[in-house]
């Protein structure tokens, strides 16, 4: 075992990981061989994420279907043997790797599946969480907790936040999709998300009504 | 408006990972929870994360059952 190398990485890499792993870090045929076996491997984790989404992707022909596997697979590749250095050994090589294909072919079916919808990018309508957040089928406490969220969303949070909280959490749209059409990363709109949600549970706790628990 | 719908707008109250630290992480959290271990001691703020963002959490569940296939 190289020095450099932990001694954790090399316990708990099992036959087929370890020779995938080191058939990438060689070089000439044998890296070649090794890039295709993980293509093959990533293109089979793509078509597994898209075949879990086949209902919401009913639109899509069977040549559609396969470009969008192989797109993900292509570019999955390419991040694995950009990331390659940083792989820890903390889990299979397999296991890691597949995370990135999965990745890559769940953004681009949501990604499909909202192509040509509106997405609300602007500060959100308070009529539209108006009309979510009020029922009046609700008990009298339900309606009190609704209605202090509905004023903490108009009054509490920022237009950016109230764009992202409502998008994502009243109007389902995914976050990938919000990113892209915002110009951001999911990571940068799920902060937004959870700083808007932070500012939510304040104000609850500040009028006495902690969220999960019966109102006072 | 349900109670799991409250839920999505509020999101997680215990500390979370971010999506980054998530992808991070991911793996190694679903091998820990296929070997039965406490991967949510093991990788702390994962479960809160995954139960805040719609995206992460599908990924997951995609990872677990791929590699659980395999197993």
């Amino acid at each position: 075992m190289p020095a450099s190398e932990p001694a954790s990485a090399t316990a708990r890499l099992d036959d087929p990981s370890a020779r995938l792993l080191a058939g990438l870090q060689a070089t000439g045929a044998r890296h070649r061989d090794a890039v295709a076996e993980l293509h093959s491997l990533l293109l089979r984790a793509a078509r597994f994420e898209l075949g879990r989404r086949a209902a919401m992707l009913a639109a899509c022909g069977a040549a559609e279907l396969d470009e969008l596997a192989q797109e993900s697979a292509d570019e999955a590749v390419t991040a694995v043997l950009a990331k390659l250095d940083s792989f820890r050994g903390e889990s299979r090589f397999t296991t890691w790797a597949y995370k990135f294909a999965l990745l890559e072919a769940a953004v681009r079916a949501r990604r499909r599946m909202w192509r040509g919808r509106e997405v609300p990018t602007e500060p959100a309508d308070m009529g539209l969480v108006a009309d979510r957040l009020g029922s009046p089928h609700d008990d009298a406490e339900r309606r009190e907790l609704l209605g202090a969220i509905a004023d903490a969303i108009r009054d509490e949070l920022s237009e950016r936040q109230r764009t992202v909280l409502v998008a994502i959490t009243l109007q389902d749209v995914p976050i990938d999709v919000l990113a892209e059409r915002m110009g951001s990363s999911r990571g940068a709109i799920y902060k937004t998300l959870h700083d808007a949600r932070a500012k939510l549970r304040r104000a609850l706790a500040a009028g006495g009504l902690a969220p999960g628990e019966e109102p006072r | 408006m349900s109670d799991r719908d409250i839920e999505r707008l509020l999101g997680p109250a215990a500390t979370e990972l971010g999506c980054e630290q998530c992808f991070e992480a991911l793996d190694r959290y679903v091998e820990l929870e296929l070997a039965g271990a406490e991967a949510d001691e093991e990788v702390p703020g994962m479960a809160a994360h995954l139960e805040g963002c719609p995206a992460c959490a599908e990924e997951h569940a995609s990872l677990l059952a791929l590699v659980a296939e395999e197993e």
